[in-house]
């Protein structure tokens, strides 16, 4: 613990919190400097990032004492594959909604840049910590910033959006602090690791506890992730927050699922509970395919298409051994990256037609009436040349990556979900339940995603020409890049998901690293 | 005395639930304010309840029997700090909610009487 680059670890939650807290001393009409440390603080974070993860495929330590406390009584931070790669997830994540509003967004509200950076750091500090009570203040942290970026923008629509979403969300970390001191209480520790070899140890009078405990923590997990039946807020939040929020709030369901892959993996070794994911996940791709193909506005469908992608992470989770979670990693990277960029996306869509214009056209069609022809014109410059074809690709691009299409990571990630599950001889029932439902709702997104898409591009008959900036094109044209570039190097990516996913499997050297004495 | 304080917070709790299933705003955020109440002492007594004695202790007389285990404690003031800055975040987008739609109803509009 003497080198520089030993303290590399802890960077992603220091530097966003020191950036964060720095601009809160600015003067709000300072957009241009704090846009510039803002984006300043990302970029190292995603080059710390990407650090960690070029190291993380080492088998060197890679576990920080905070103040060098020793391990089970101090807290640690470890960075394995797979907190590497979150990390890196949420930097690139961050950085894309951050360019996106430096056109106008980050000057909606008070305190934008401050909020991204606080929620950058509960993400990096959540995929990186080793203690549970540590995991619950950095999900506080994420949550206090989503709530404050869930407002930004204001507006009746919002503040009612967030009002729910700030009430269930209180209430499920109540539930978590409720788990984690059963925990606690009944292991006398609350580093994760230790937890894990306490468990074994726990005497039968208090194995009751110990699972109560951990039900309660899955359910605030699952509160998160927003698993069927508690995710009926998700889809109205996430509509309703201004694009790049929104952006930023489709990995932080990925945190639910992330903690319970962690911690069901870690103290459970997957065993007890499997089923609930399984037929919970499978009946949160139901009900968001239903709510995809009801969706009247391309904002909700993206929520909807979200809640699609989770119920298939914590199915697949669920169902398999370490091939299946690999692959769900893989879907994990693949579908953030794209919802992401959707729902930036959406909302330069939405400034080719008039507000409401969504759900007349679908009411319309549905009673058979002729689409209204004065709609009031927009302004109309162009700023980027040729912006609906660009548009309308990305749309085009998104779709397939969201429905699971080849040539896109969507389709090979569900390729090699399904291929992972029917390895297995005899191929359980409930693979196959898993398969029909997988396949549906991704039919149902091709065909969802084919109505908007008709219905914006091609039904107008002067389809007003939108103003798009390059800095808000270029991070949705970045996103979508970068799942490109996933499936070109889809081989590299699926291995090394594969080791994340082996070595979740397998805790024992993650509990050997965390708690051998340095 | 376990009992005691078992029931104190069962009655918090359930409290705290009934309310927070209520449709007025400010009936959410009490309810809110007495859950995290008894969650806050059932973490406190997750280091068993006993009198007397000290959280810290001379490593002279270190006795395992009349030592009071401090984490809890520690862990239940994190947790108080973290409830009461969300409950005044809470209480903030309570007021721009009435303002904004007119009514305290937690969906933003009056049930159709």
């Amino acid at each position: 613990m003497s080198a520089w680059s030993d303290h590399l670890v802890v960077l992603p939650v220091v530097l966003p919190l020191a950036a964060g807290a720095l601009m809160l001393f600015l003067d709000e009409r300072r957009h241009a400097l704090k846009g510039a440390i803002s984006v300043g603080s990302t970029l190292l974070l995603m080059a710390a990032a990407v650090e960690l993860l070029l190291r993380a495929q080492a088998p060197v330590a890679h576990v920080y004492s905070l103040g060098d406390w020793a391990a089970p009584f101090g807290i640690v931070l470890v960075a394995d594959r797979l907190s590497s790669l979150m990390v890196l997830l949420a930097a690139v994540l961050g950085l894309a909604a951050l360019a996106f509003s430096l056109a106008r967004w980050h000057r909606a509200g008070p305190q934008f840049h401050s909020l991204v950076q606080f929620m950058l750091a509960g993400l990096s500090g959540a995929f990186l910590t080793g203690d549970l009570f540590n995991l619950f203040v950095f999900f506080e942290l994420l949550l206090a910033a989503s709530y404050g970026l869930a407002l930004h923008g204001s507006g009746t629509y919002r503040v009612r959006a967030s009002l729910h979403y700030i009430v269930i969300n209180l209430t499920a970390s109540l539930l978590f602090l409720v788990g984690a001191s059963l925990m606690y209480g009944v292991t006398g520790t609350l580093n994760m690791a230790d937890m894990a070899v306490r468990l074994v140890e726990v005497p039968a009078a208090d194995q009751a506890l110990a699972q109560i405990g951990a039900a309660a923590l899955g359910v605030a997990f699952l509160v998160k992730a927003g698993m069927w039946p508690l995710g009926f807020w998700l889809p109205d939040t996430y509509a309703a927050a201004s694009a790049p929020a929104a952006a930023l709030f489709s990995i932080l369901s990925k945190v639910g699922v992330y903690a319970v892959l962690r911690l069901w993996l870690l103290l459970f070794g997957g065993g007890p509970g499997a089923e609930l994911l399984v037929y919970g996940g499978m009946a949160t791709i139901i009900f968001g395919t239903a709510g995809v193909l009801a969706s009247q506005d391309m904002a909700r469908l993206a929520g909807y298409s979200l809640l699609v992608s989770t119920g298939t992470l914590l199915a697949s989770i669920g169902l398999g051994g370490a091939a299946v979670t690999g692959a769900a990693l893989y879907y994990l990277v693949a579908s953030t990256l794209g919802i992401a960029a959707f729902f930036l996306l959406t909302e330069l869509v939405q400034r080719m037609r008039a507000p409401g214009a969504d759900v007349l056209a679908v009411t319309a069609e549905a009673f058979g009436l002729a689409p209204d022809e004065a709609l009031p014109a927009e302004e109309v410059g162009v700023v980027i040349p040729a912006a609906l074809a660009m548009l309308g690709m990305s749309f085009a691009f998104c779709a397939l990556l969201i429905a699971g299409l080849p040539p896109l990571p969507g389709f090979v990630a569900k390729f090699a979900i399904l291929a992972a599950l029917l390895e297995a001889d005899p191929v359980p029932a409930s693979t196959w339940a898993m398969l029909t439902v997988l396949v549906l709702s991704g039919l149902a997104a091709v065909i969802a995603m084919g109505r908007a898409g008709v219905r914006i591009f091609w039904a107008p008959q002067d389809p007003v020409v939108p103003r798009v900036r390059l800095i808000e094109m270029a991070p949705v044209v970045a996103l979508l890049g970068l799942c490109l570039a996933l499936t070109v190097a889809a081989g590299p990516a699926m291995r090394y998901l594969q080791e994340a996913a082996k070595g979740l499997h397998a805790p024992g050297a993650y509990i050997d690293e965390v708690l051998s004495p340095r | 005395m376990e009992l005691i304080v078992a029931l104190g917070i069962g009655a918090l709790a359930g409290s705290g639930v009934w309310l927070l299933l209520r449709p007025r705003t400010f009936q959410v955020i009490v309810g809110l304010s007495l859950l995290s109440y008894a969650v806050n002492l059932f973490i406190f007594v997750m280091g068993w309840v006993r009198g007397g004695r000290a959280p810290v202790v001379p490593e002279s007389a270190a006795d395992a029997a009349l030592y009071a285990d401090p984490l809890p404690q520690a862990l239940v003031l994190t947790a108080i700090v973290i409830s009461f800055a969300t409950t005044a975040l809470l209480l903030v987008v309570l007021l721009a909610a009435r303002g904004l739609a007119g009514t305290d109803h937690v969906d933003g509009r009056e049930p159709d009487a």
